[in-house]
């Protein structure tokens, strides 16, 4: 039996190549859509596609793009952040206060808050909560500090934020260099490094890891931790653009952080989550937002719904695909 | 407890046996545990030396498992202690038991899917680390597949959930053997080739006899009895949860193993059985011809009748009854149905079970036409249906309300039998359904699946072992995606379906 081949079923490596096209298609879905997005906006006004006309369109995108980052490191571990829009809410007023006034009490208490997301992790792990509940509870937490801090609109961001997020660079516009290095940095960590590996692979099966000798409650913390970190930087990034704070203003982001990492091919459990991905899903989300629609001479009041719209056409083509793979 | 004379003087906090010549790789006294009210383990001593293969034998649910979890570090004992090479472990864990050189390979699948092969590697190996890790992994790991299963076509860069049921256990048990810095002394194999083909499982157990030869240890569990008798040195016997006999291999004969596990095995009584009550032709119940066929063959099964298919693993027997699945809800060309349909999955952690709901609902998700009450489900009708087939196949449980997860593997599998069973469903299809199954359970299964075929269900039944086609009135071989040979009852030998599955390769 020697010259036989080895379990060379049909399930085999010419099968396994039409798998792993289907993957690199779905892998290619969320830059479809975003090229999509962008030849929409170029036939409705070519003007649009220039230096300028980015710099305006992608205005938002990095805090958007942050955001998702957040929400995506809390996806990968299997949970869900319902907090993040207030907490990058909180995080606004906090850098247009304390940060600008008091810098050192200002990063104290950024520096705490992120804290107490790895505390959330912790609990959530160590109790057995669903972190939905845990953070649907935080979301008021967040949104009582902020109004506290900040009862009405007001608060001045710190001058190094605001020159920073008013970069020009030569040729291409900052919210692209940016999206582009948030995307570099964090699929380096969570995709290349070998511990990024272990925090992936706790949203993937957690019994395995702990089998092999991980501890599930730092992974736990250290997921969460990364989410407070990158709610950290969208509400200062957001706060640089806009200048003043508002202790609502981060409140939509919740569910647009959230859109973003699935547009983007991630999944809700199973630690399959793409950080590349995740920001080019939220820079989709930022650009269908308000130009494309504006120019379409859709009224604002439709503008989330057509948003929504282009989440469903999405997921429905991922389906598509997932279903011919198999 | 034979050592306790050997001299124990105190180094480092930790004591410490020597006087033995040979020192055990591992060994328990007086392991105990219990899972509520569920005695797992009753006061075990069991001990493996250094280059010996032990294997172990049992029921599912002897607490053969529990004992494994125990060794490996992943449960610690209610009572009784653990020594690695005569040093006492107080606190064991995994992290210890790994860097003592203990792995183990657990019957259910532990790669993460979202991952790939090399990355699934670096999960177990804490020095895979820095600067070109991913090269290290994926090349540790393709050497040890190389090493093992000579020809498999696995890729390191493969993720886990793209392989075969099959390959994802090859890869699980090439990661087991990688070297970084710990040593490597025992491994433990828990149903290592319950997914393999014949082929590759035969690659592995002569890896294990090379590793072995090499002065590591071995602990082989397998339902595969022939597996155990041609590759252990020594037997240990569980029931129960204590060991009732542990013995050189040669001791043993097939007779004496399956006596000394409990089970009632008669494999002449079911050929006999099946030889006399051949039924007569019933009315057709599913013809079907696979999609790859080129050639007329095709599958007809009537009434009454156990078909068998038969082949190398993944040669198109699951495809070809997921689609006569199919076929029954929606007309498909090439396929007739002409009853209603149910599938035993054999991935049953992903195809088979709900991981929330209690073993009641498991079992009663395909009746639920009938166990309906009104608008609702009657929780008293799914109950008595539960209860019914609880004493029917014995599923041991005290309460069939507890979550599915609280049985043993075999106990999940029948429940998935009486979901099948339960049904009105008068066509049964099963997916290897008895894999990683007890002998005990399976005979057990094999006389309620001839008996309901007496009764007129039909079941399609495809295994990877040999020993269960003895059930079946008729055998369908399989390759490549095609039926090549068509065997019935007399004509029906292990060397017949190995020629077939191999033939014409060339």
């Amino acid at each position: 039996m020697t010259a036989v081949p080895v379990e060379t079923g049909p399930k085999s490596s010419s099968e396994r190549g039409a798998l792993a096209r289907a993957r690199l298609l779905r892998g290619l879905l969320p830059a479809m859509s975003l090229v999509l997005v962008l030849l929409a906006i170029a036939w409705l006004n070519p003007r649009a596609i220039s230096y300028f006309g980015f710099s305006l369109m992608l205005n938002l995108a990095i805090p958007i793009a942050l955001a998702t980052i957040a929400q995506m490191f809390v996806i990968a571990g299997n949970e869900l952040d319902l907090s993040i829009g207030t907490f990058v809410g909180f995080v606004g007023c906090v850098t247009a206060t304390w940060l600008k006034d008091a810098p050192l009490v200002g990063v104290l208490i950024l520096l705490g808050s992120i804290g107490v997301y790895a505390l959330l992790g912790a609990l959530i792990h160590l109790r057995n909560l669903p972190s939905i509940v845990v953070t649907l509870g935080m979301s008021f937490v967040w949104q009582g500090l902020a109004i506290l801090i900040l009862p009405k609109p007001g608060g001045k961001a710190p001058d190094w934020l605001l020159s920073l997020m008013a970069f020009k660079p030569p040729f291409v516009p900052f919210p692209i260099i940016a999206a582009l290095l948030i995307a570099a940095v964090v699929h380096f960590g969570l995709m290349r490094t070998s511990y990024g590996v272990i925090l992936r692979g706790s949203g993937g099966n957690e019994a395995a890891l702990s089998r092999a000798g991980w501890s599930l409650l730092k992974t736990k913390v250290v997921l969460f931790a990364l989410t407070g970190l990158f709610g950290v930087l969208s509400g200062m990034a957001l706060i640089g653009i806009t200048t003043s704070a508002d202790a609502n203003i981060g409140n939509g982001y919740t569910l647009l952080a959230i859109a973003g990492v699935i547009l983007g091919g991630g999944e809700f459990v199973g630690g399959r989550v793409s950080p590349i991905g995740a920001v080019i899903g939220a820079l989709t989300l930022a650009l269908a937002a308000s130009p494309l629609l504006t120019f379409m001479h859709i009224p604002p009041d439709w503008q989330v719904a057509a948003n929504g719209a282009i989440l469903i056409i999405v997921l429905a083509a991922r389906v598509l695909i997932s279903r011919k793979e198999r | 407890m034979p050592e306790t004379g050997a001299d124990i003087i105190r180094l480092d906090g930790a004591e410490k046996h020597f006087g033995a010549a040979n020192i055990d790789i591992t060994r328990l006294d007086g392991a105990e545990k219990h899972f509520g009210a569920v005695r797992a383990l009753a006061g075990v001593d069991f001990h493996v030396g250094a280059g010996e293969c032990v294997g172990l034998v049992g029921h599912n649910g002897a607490g053969k498992s529990t004992l494994m979890h125990m060794v490996a570090g992943t449960l610690v004992p209610d009572s009784g202690r653990i020594a690695v090479r005569g040093g006492i472990e107080d606190n064991y864990s995994v992290p210890r038991a790994q860097q003592l050189g203990i792995r183990c390979v657990f019957q259910e699948l532990s790669l993460c899917p979202n991952l790939s092969v090399a990355e699934n590697t670096r999960i177990n190996h804490p020095a895979l680390r820095g600067f070109g890790w991913r090269r290290k992994a994926a090349d540790l790991i393709a050497a040890k597949l190389d090493e093992i299963f000579p020809g498999h076509s696995i890729s390191a860069s493969d993720i886990a959930s793209d392989l075969s049921i099959g390959r994802r256990q090859m890869v699980e048990v090439a990661r087991a053997f990688t070297v970084t810095q710990d040593s490597l002394e025992l491994v433990i194999l828990d149903e290592p080739t319950s997914s393999l083909d014949a082929h590759t499982a035969g690659q592995l157990l002569a890896f294990v006899r090379r590793f072995v030869a090499a002065g590591k240890s071995c602990i082989l569990i397998s339902h595969v009895l022939g597996e155990v008798l041609g590759n252990a040195d020594r037997i240990v016997v569980m029931r129960d949860g204590k060991i009732v006999a542990s013995d050189a291999a040669k001791a043993f004969d097939r007779d004496r193993l399956v006596t000394t596990m409990g089970g009632a095995a008669a494999r002449e009584k079911i050929a006999a059985e099946i030889a006399t009550q051949k039924p007569e032709t019933g009315p057709l119940r599913v013809r079907a011809r696979p999609a790859r066929q080129e050639d007329g063959n095709e599958l007809v099964a009537h009434a009454g009748e156990i078909i068998g298919l038969a082949g190398l693993a993944g040669h198109g027997q699951t495809d070809l009854l997921l689609a006569i699945f199919a076929a029954a809800a929606r007309a498909k060309t090439g396929i007739e149905v002409t009853a209603p349909v149910a599938l035993v999955a054999g991935d049953r952690q992903s195809d088979g079970i709900f991981p929330q709901w209690s073993i009641a609902q498991n079992v009663g998700i395909s009746s639920l036409a009938r166990l309906r009450n009104g608008l609702l489900i009657s929780p008293q009708r799914e109950a008595e249906l539960a209860s019914f087939w609880q004493s029917k196949i014995g599923i041991r449980t005290p309460d069939m309300n507890n979550n599915i997860f609280s049985l043993s593997g075999g106990n999940q599998q029948k429940v998935l039998f009486a979901r099948a069973l339960g049904s009105d469903a008068r066509i049964v299809l099963m997916d290897d359904p008895m894999r990683g199954v007890d002998i005990g359970t399976k005979l057990e299964v094999y006389d309620l699946v001839r008996e309901e075929a007496g009764r007129g269900r039909t079941f399609l039944w495809y295994t990877t072992e040999t020993e269960e086609l003895d059930n079946c009135h008729n055998v369908y071989v399989f390759k490549n995606g095609r039926i090549v040979a068509n065997l019935g009852r007399d004509e029906l030998t292990e060397e017949k379906i190995i020629q077939s599955s191999f033939g014409d390769a060339a």
